[in-house]
């Protein structure tokens, strides 16, 4: 009987090694399928030839170089910095209040006017908008600079950004302000010695968040910027073509590397930092 | 320090709750005050209503001589200790006992001063680099009070101080308000929703019910004459016997029963009057046999209270209540005869609830 039932136990559990061996190889292939873009991100750059295909680097540096001959290339990412770090500043002062006043302020229809707002974000920085976009910047004198493609990134993510904030708010215990209130701290007191500094992780998510989305955003600078001088990376992007209209890869390589590390860079910063974490969930 | 005063307070919230009910209250200098009552009775929003955080419908709040019902509370020079206690997560011990301090601006050497004098008289002097996070709950409450305390206020409010707390430790830390309250001398309100808490240590108190105080006196006042069949029935920790019945030829009768009317009450009942006969189940003496006065019947519960026994007999459809000391407790089915003490007998009106 013991035998049997060992037996049996045994066959259990080589069932479940056969079945462990085909999930560990389906989710190899799922990661193989995500990873293999990326390490050709970081392989192809150092490569004297590189084409589609990932192989072994001859290590040389020829391609920044070559990029380098371009006037515009490395000016494109300082622009690109200060489109996103101008979204990001300015997604985080119009927010942070707006998301504390409707996190806080009770009115008839708060929440329907919040999914309204997400719902019409995606117009705004969506091409359907462009041109009335385009015409509103023409008008407002605010074509081909910086600010006005930063107010109309801005425009897109604020009502995400207030979403997402807004629940950070929400768990905030209100008896924190109550009894600041009570020592007799002014409005604006409270949210800066109290409110900002506990929702921070939240903040810097939202400030990360806006400035990967203003980074990667090709259309609202494409259609608004003329001057060469001002244009962003993801647009210069598209300037590494042949007269024949190939993509030059090696150029397109190396530029994608110093495209991507900034990000990368910031992302890792802030999650060191202060972790990416979501304390309330979004609540539907 | 201070009188607090309010007339005729009344709070409606939108959707029309009424949370406070043309409210009178006084409540004397240095007094221990306690607010009871069952939930959503109002006593919590009359404490904010105290504190400032919510404006009242209508009425006046006093402190002293002066109307504060629309002075904002960083105004009234109060202090007020949540039940969560609200201690800044992102700041330390110190820190959050000083930050009111550096609110009101006072000289950094004075803020030094007073967080060494608050966190001395509550002994947390080793906590103050931690974070809230980092101490435990006992502890979190004694920060919230030094908290407090370290703005010299003239009023306390403490909301539920002692809900958050594990039940031994909460018996420690309400005898330590009690001592530091008296120490300072300073008028305390504090909200609970339980008795054994007021009736423990306050000097007075009061008891709501929907918006309305329903009596207010001394713990030993509430315990041994409380006003109407609310109180008597919310009071206590072993439910009073409330008995419905009629006045005949000078008894009470209830059910099949008749029961003694004490000398006392002589000469204020009407013959016929609808009463509810009041006797605390402490207050009951097991006899040996049935009489005139006398409940008899079948026991039907025995409820092991530690020192003594809550038993209770079946009298006709009337459940009455007795204590029985331990060791001497009957079982189940046996017949038992109850004889209430007249001295602590209390009749009640049974039209208008109160005490006659």
């Amino acid at each position: 009987m013991a035998i049997l039932k060992r037996q049996k136990t045994k066959m259990i559990q080589e069932k479940t090694a056969v079945e462990k061996g085909f999930t560990g190889l389906f989710l190899a292939l799922c990661v193989a399928f995500f990873a293999l873009p990326l390490v050709w991100l970081f392989i192809a750059p150092w490569d004297g030839q590189p084409n589609y295909s990932i192989k072994w680097p001859s290590w040389t540096l020829t391609n920044f170089a070559e990029i380098s001959k371009n006037p515009y290339a490395y000016k494109s990412l300082v622009n690109s910095a200060i489109f996103s770090a101008g979204s990001g500043i300015a997604v985080i002062l119009v927010g942070a209040p707006a998301s504390y006043v409707l996190s806080r302020v009770k009115f008839k229809g708060r929440d329907s006017f919040l999914y309204t707002l997400l719902l019409f974000s995606s117009i705004v920085t969506g091409s359907a908008a462009m041109v009335p976009l385009y015409l509103l910047a023409l008008r407002l004198n605010i074509l081909d600079t910086y600010q006005g493609v930063i107010l109309i990134l801005t425009g897109g993510l604020i009502p995400t950004a207030i979403f997402i904030l807004k629940d950070f708010t929400d768990s905030l215990p209100r008896s924190y302000e109550e009894s600041a209130q009570i020592f007799g701290a002014s409005s604006f007191r409270i949210l800066k010695d109290i409110v900002a500094p506990i929702i921070r992780p939240g903040l810097a998510v939202i400030f990360v968040w806006s400035f990967v989305q203003a980074w990667g955003n090709f259309l609202v600078p494409f259609i608004l910027i003329r001057d060469i001088n001002k244009q962003p990376g993801a647009v210069m992007m598209y300037s590494f073509y042949s007269d024949g209209g190939q993509p030059v890869i090696r150029q397109v390589a190396a530029f994608s590397l110093l495209y991507a590390i900034p990000v990368m860079g910031m992302y890792f910063y802030v999650n060191k930092k202060y972790g990416f974490r979501f304390y309330g969930g979004i609540k539907g | 320090m201070s009188i607090v005063t309010t007339k005729k307070i009344t709070k409606v919230f939108p959707g029309g709750v009424r949370a406070l009910d043309e409210l009178d209250l006084t409540i004397n200098d240095g007094e221990f005050f306690a607010l009871l009552g069952p939930s959503g009775c109002g006593k919590t929003t009359l404490l904010r209503t105290l504190g400032g955080l919510e404006s009242p419908t209508s009425g006046e709040v006093w402190i002293d001589d002066k109307d504060v019902t629309w002075s904002p509370p960083g105004e009234r020079n109060i202090a007020m200790v949540f039940q969560d206690y609200a201690l800044y997560p992102h700041m330390s011990v110190k820190e959050n006992i000083a930050y009111p301090l550096k609110v009101r601006k006072l000289p950094k050497d004075e803020q030094e001063k007073r967080v060494a004098m608050a966190s001395k008289a509550l002994s947390i002097e080793t906590l103050l680099e931690r974070r809230p996070g980092q101490i435990s709950g006992g502890q979190q409450q004694r920060v919230a009070v030094a908290r407090a305390m370290a703005t010299t206020p003239n009023l306390y409010l403490f909301d539920e101080p002692l809900s958050n707390l594990d039940a031994r430790l909460r018996l420690e830390a309400r005898t330590f308000l009690k001592q530091l309250q008296t120490e300072l001398g300073v008028t305390t309100i504090f909200v609970t929703h339980d008795q054994s808490e007021a009736l423990a240590i306050a000097d007075r108190m009061a008891v709501m019910d929907k918006g309305v105080v329903r009596q207010v006196g001394s713990p030993s006042e509430f315990f041994h004459r409380p006003a109407n069949l609310f109180v008597a029935a919310f009071i206590g920790s072993t439910p009073m016997n409330l008995l419905e019945g009629q006045v005949l030829q000078g008894n009470v009768k209830v059910g099949s029963n008749t029961f003694t009317i004490p000398e006392s009450y002589r000469g204020k009942l009407q013959e016929g009057q609808e009463v509810v006969y009041g006797i605390r189940p402490e207050y009951v003496s097991v006899v040996s046999s049935n009489a005139d006065g006398v409940a008899s019947g079948s026991v039907k519960v025995t409820e092991n209270m530690g020192t003594h026994y809550l038993v209770s007999i079946d009298c006709g459809g009337t459940l009455v209540r007795g204590t029985v000391p331990d060791g001497q407790q009957p079982a189940n089915g046996a017949t038992l005869h109850f004889l209430p003490d007249l001295n602590k007998v209390l009749i009640y009106d049974k039209v208008s609830g109160n005490l006659i």
